[in-house]
């Protein structure tokens, strides 16, 4: 119910979101003209029925007085009205089926392409479950409202002034007595569904409360019982409990008053018809049959009522999923290409000019800096962890776009190369191992897809990977759960470099990070990236004081600044930051 | 499912109740078309007012009384349904906390809170559609046409053929469709991992300019997904025409035999109308039940996964008094490994391997290692949070299973290396360590880790709001508090599982002089990385790939341990020496 209160659109958003919507619908015109159609067939043959059967019934006066063949002949329009009414009804689903999936298998499509143009900053300023539950659960319940809009608005309005028409047709006091007591379930419904809304609204918020207690409490279960702190803790979460207990049988035992209630009214209408139809019947105003029909009718009466109604809360529930689906679709894309863009041919020069940079326009990260690499030299970026390595990363790639100065591999400013150019020159391994679901082979060959099994198999060996790959229950097949699950941490960084060593790049960007990867993997990873960074431009996000050592520039970054730069030896003559950080570790021999 | 139900018993009269009164509704209206048909055969044949509007006054009064009974039911429903959820779920959080870390371990975090969460909710919806629909839709089906045979044998013959052939279409279209939303379902989840892994693998793909690809693999999936839900569309949608027209056929002949049987008087054209009436009532009914047994079916699966939880049993018993005696030899031990070893639960290999130490009082031991060289393990079974699977485990010269579950967690407190805190306030954090500690117990917790400064400085000192898992404090403050609250305790043992790496280097080492300051003899455990923070210890552990590969003092390892002194020399030794 909290999802319905944060769905509320604005009635200008409301009518913006369902122009975009009916747009997205019109290549399906013909299907939506054909669904049309089909309903109005399907409903006037439904309501035809119960005047058929009356006529029937009117054949059969009493006994020795029955028109059988009378009877026969209206049998035989029955089934020919029922068996139209019955392939309209299919069609009206392959139609309305038809247009409800192709629309939001198109918004699927649309927001996946919208995902590969949108800035890294975007992508990295939004939480991805959020995205994705837009693109997943947002446009399901798009299309679960589409259809069921579809399906029962349209039908259930014709049904509404169709059995309207047909009954004035017949006897129009009785029609009376159908549509003045009729709207009394409405009223009940809506003042049920008011009191119920409020009471679901509290029953959401106190499972929140729930949801949050047994996420900390079974997260810190381990603390829980480190302290002994069972007992507490079940008391705290019996109290929640206790009030979920409460509103959820408020909430659930109001909301299941709506169809008793409802079928209470539909009763009232049932008599109240039989009470005028048979004082009309008696006096020879209507016919057996006719009351039949009116008697059928009223029993059906308040049920399109009732559909329009939660059609109506259900096509605005689509329409906020729908503008949380475009408001995806609307975020800005990344910086386009310049139309002139050519392919970087690159040499490992790369120079960074006065370079500043901020990812939030009042906090500034990167002020100006300045570096010139050489073809072949490491630079190595050192730290405290959480202090905006990645950065740098983040600018050579041209994930994000410097806010001055300039980036130039081989002379040229990056942002006047194709993108692909310009990551294609990079190999790039980061600490975060993304492999995707996939057989080994395939992540392998992520960037180079028509690589030869041998190709494959040289550069797993390159990367040390070879050994633990073959190892697999299905050697180079061997599939790769989405979550990496099935194989370790360390092993999937060796996949990672794996997958660089084959279309080995002229510059390298690599993370050294190594948490929670075992000793003899670590000397591989080591083994590999030495061999990668054999005579290649080399940015390393360094941990090891041995790779530190060995840059030609080490940058020192705090905060998000880069605060120091400079080689080892020079660094430590400064007596700065990196100095202190260098030294630290010796404090505790010296106290 | 006998012991699910179980947690129904303090509702037994609700479950009852509620499916009673649903069908006494049902029963009620059942009586309609008759009332109708004879309006229809007596009222309006005979022109007899009077008797039209007392039936019609009954029609009134059955409404009436159905809704009331209708009512009640969903009263007593949603009681039980809601009340045996709550008892479900008390028993589940309950069970939760009885298990072992063990245990805990296998069955995952997210998996316990989706079983807590949005099974048991399943579950209980479940339960209340079953209480209100599961008896009355049958009955309904077979009360329709039991009244028909009230009304004429012939006719009701009609019901009889037509029931089993609805309820052939009903349940043959569900029966052919539920497996194929089943692979909808997969494939849905198939775009919904492809599109995460888009998003989770952002840098990558665009590293390797592989945007076109991924928007190709993309829509293939999306194009099977779309296929499917189309062909279940097709199908599912056949349902409703096919019941339509057995209802109508089974109309016209109703109409047929009615014809006749009024031709020889042995009916009146009322009959007919009613006959009609509960045909139509009756698909109803078998569609909602079709319906409802979908809906079940889920509450059943859920509830299955429920009962799995439920059904794990605590690997760990823990006797109620403290058993044994120390041996005379053993008084000056604090902690003595004895061989020990550790094979976690499912684990192809073991974490520990013939571990043998003695830590006396008073002492502090450090224990170092590589990542994943066992070190947490190690310490882990101090508390007992797992068995040792070889070897035994003494604490003050006792087995660790000899212990109470609140003496050895009473005197053995760890600091761990996620700094867990939890929703309230500084002070009801640390009380968890002892809820009797005064201000000043605190204060000097806080103070030994180096907490009492920042804390001090909070606008509300100690009452300060802790947010959920302690978001609103930065790394290191989280680890002070924790290692405070383990102080607030005073345990006879102190494990610091890595829990000083968010600290600086110099808080560091103030922390470490301040415990060793402390009064009486408490016995430290220090795991971490660095070896500058264990160098004073009296007795270091070097684990390598869970063999205790040295133990003895910093000095004394250096010239005999090549892995202590690897670890050593990668921190300090090559750098000083070249620098």
């Amino acid at each position: 119910m909290s999802a319905k209160a944060k769905n509320k659109l604005t009635p200008q958003q409301r009518k913006a979101t369902l122009n975009r919507v009916l747009h997205k619908i019109r290549p399906y015109s013909a299907f939506v003209v054909c669904s049309l159609l089909v309903a109005a067939v399907s409903v006037a043959a439904q309501l035809y029925i119960p005047i058929l059967c009356g006529d029937a019934i009117d054949k059969m006066l009493g006994k020795g007085n029955v028109d059988l063949a009378g009877v026969l002949r209206i049998a035989v329009s029955i089934l020919v009205v029922a068996a139209a009414a019955a392939l309209a009804q299919w069609l009206l689903s392959v139609c309305n089926n038809r247009i409800t999936f192709s629309v939001s298998r198109n918004l699927r499509n649309e927001a996946l392409r919208k995902i590969q143009t949108l800035p890294l900053s975007y992508l990295d300023s939004h939480p991805s479950g959020d995205i994705v539950s837009r693109m997943v659960a947002d446009v399901d319940t798009f299309a679960d409202g589409l259809l069921m809009g579809f399906t029962q608005l349209f039908s259930g309005i014709l049904t509404i002034f169709g059995t309207l028409l047909f009954m004035l047709r017949e006897n129009v006091p009785i029609t009376l007595v159908v549509v003045c007591i009729t709207p009394l379930s409405l009223v009940v419904a809506g003042f049920l569904a008011k009191r119920s809304y409020g009471y679901f609204q509290s029953q959401s918020t106190v499972r929140g409360k729930q949801t949050a207690l047994v996420n900390e409490m079974i997260e810190g279960q381990k603390v829980v019982q480190a302290f002994g702190h069972e007992a507490e803790s079940l008391a705290a979460f019996d109290e929640v409990n206790g009030q979920l207990q409460e509103v959820s049988l408020k909430a659930i035992f109001f909301s299941s008053l709506t169809n008793p209630a409802t079928r209470f009214v539909n009763n009232i209408v049932y008599a109240g018809v039989g009470l005028v139809g048979a004082l009309y019947a008696v006096r020879g105003g209507i016919t057996i049959g006719q009351l039949s029909v009116f008697l059928s009718y009223a029993n059906q009466y308040t049920k399109p009522f009732n559909e329009i109604s939660g059609v109506v809360t259900e096509l605005q529930n689509a329409l906020a999923c729908a503008a949380r689906v475009f408001e995806l679709l609307d975020a800005e894309d990344q910086v386009p290409e310049a139309e002139n863009a050519a392919a970087l041919q690159p040499d490992g020069h790369v120079q960074l000019q006065d370079v500043s940079f901020r990812y939030l326009p009042d906090r500034p990260l990167i002020e100006g800096l300045s570096l010139d690499v050489q073809p072949g030299q490491r630079i190595a970026i050192v730290g405290p962890t959480g202090c905006g390595k990645t950065t740098l990363i983040n600018l050579l790639m041209r994930f994000y776009d410097v806010n001055s100065g300039s980036i130039k591999v081989s002379g040229t400013d990056i942002r006047d190369v194709t993108r692909a150019s310009l990551r294609g020159s990079y190999g790039m391994v980061l600490q975060d191992t993304w492999l995707r679901a996939g057989t080994v082979r395939e992540n392998i060959a992520y960037g180079k897809p028509d690589a030869t099994m041998d190709e494959v198999i040289a550069a797993a060996k390159a990367a040390h990977a070879h050994s633990f790959i073959r190892r697999l229950p299905e050697g180079y097949d061997t599939v790769i759960a989405e979550d990496g699950g099935n194989i370790s941490q360390g092993q999937k960084q060796l996949l990672c470099i794996a997958r660089v060593m084959l279309c080995l790049p002229p510059m390298l960007i690599l993370d050294e990070a190594t948490s929670s990867i075992d000793t003899r993997t670590e000397v591989r990873i080591q083994k590999a990236f030495a061999r990668m960074m054999q005579g290649r431009t080399s940015f390393i996000v360094a941990h090891r004081l041995s790779t530190i050592r060995e840059a030609d520039v080490i940058l020192v970054m705090k905060d998000g600044h880069i605060v120091e730069q400079g080689n080892h030896d020079q660094l430590l003559a400064q007596g700065g930051f990196y100095a202190k950080l260098y030294n630290s570790q010796f404090e505790g021999v010296q106290t | 499912m006998n012991r699910m139900l179980g947690y129904l018993k303090g509702y037994k009269r609700e479950s009852v109740l509620a499916p009673l009164f649903k069908m006494l509704e049902a029963t009620f209206d059942l009586f309609v078309p008759l009332v109708m048909a004879d309006i229809v055969n007596v009222g309006i044949a005979a022109h007899d007012f009077h008797y039209i509007l007392v039936r019609c006054g009954l029609l009134l009064l059955l409404a009436f009384v159905g809704l009331t009974c209708s009512l009640t039911a969903q009263y007593f429903s949603a009681k039980a349904a809601v009340g045996y959820s709550t008892a479900l779920r008390h028993a589940l959080f309950a069970h939760i906390q009885s298990l072992s870390f063990s245990e805990m371990d296998t069955l995952g975090t997210s998996t316990l809170i989706t079983r807590m969460t949005s099974d048991v909710n399943q579950v209980q919806s479940g339960l209340n559609l079953f209480l209100r629909l599961f008896l009355r839709s049958p009955f309904v089906v077979l009360g329709a046409m039991v009244m028909a045979f009230t009304v004429n044998a012939r006719a009701a013959m009609i019901f009889v053929v037509t029931i089993p052939l609805l309820s052939v279409v009903v349940f043959g279209v569900m029966v052919i469709t539920r497996p194929l939303y089943k692979t909808v379902q997969t494939r849905l989840d198939r775009v919904l991992g492809l599109t995460r892994e888009n998003l989770t693998g952002v840098r990558v793909v665009r590293a390797f300019d592989k945007e076109q690809s991924e928007i190709d693999r993309f829509e293939d999936a999306n194009a099977l997904l779309t296929g499917m839900q189309l062909h279940v569309g097709h199908l599912s949608a056949l349902m409703n025409p096919l019941t339509y027209v057995l209802i109508n056929l089974a109309i016209v002949a109703l109409l047929y035999v009615g014809s006749i049987e009024i031709n020889v008087g042995g009916m009146a054209s009322g009959d007919v109308i009613a006959l009609v009436n509960y045909m139509n009532q009756i698909l109803v009914e078998l569609v909602k039940l079709a319906n409802l047994i979908v809906q079940i079916s889920k509450a059943l699966a859920c509830a299955g996964r429920v009962q799995a939880v439920l059904d794990t049993k605590p690997g760990m018993t823990f006797p109620a008094e403290l058993l044994g005696e120390v041996a005379a030899d053993k008084t000056g031990d604090a902690v003595r490994f004895d061989h020990v070893g550790l094979t976690y639960a499912g684990a192809g290999a073991p974490s520990l391997t013939d571990i043998s130490f003695t830590a006396k009082k008073g002492q502090t031991i450090g224990v170092i290692g590589g990542t994943g060289s066992g070190k947490s393990s190690l310490v882990n079974l101090i508390p007992r949070f797992y068995d040792a699977t070889e070897g035994s485990v003494e604490i003050f010269g006792r087995p660790v299973a000899s212990y109470p579950r609140d003496a050895l967690r009473g005197r053995v407190a760890v600091v761990m290396q996620k700094a867990q805190l939890f929703g309230g306030t500084i002070r009801s954090n640390l009380l968890w360590g002892n809820k009797d500690a005064t201000d000043a117990d605190l204060w000097a917790a806080l103070e030994t880790a180096q907490a009492a400064d920042f804390v001090r400085a909070k606008p509300l000192g100690l009452d300060e709001p802790v947010e959920q898992g302690g978001r609103n404090l930065s790394g290191g403050q989280k680890q002070r508090l924790t290692i405070a609250r383990a102080l607030v305790g005073k345990p006879d043992i102190l494990i610091l599982d890595d829990s000083a790496s968010a600290l600086d280097y110099a808080t560091d080492a103030a922390l470490r002089k301040a415990l060793a300051a402390l009064p009486g003899a408490l016995t430290v455990f220090i795991v971490s990385q660095r070896a500058a923070s264990l160098q004073h210890a009296d007795q270091i552990l070097v684990l390598d790939d869970g063999h205790l590969v040295g133990i003895g003092t910093h000095s004394a390892l250096r010239s005999s341990c090549p892995v202590y002194e690897e670890i050593y020399e990668s921190q300090f030794k090559k750098g000083e020496a070249e620098a």
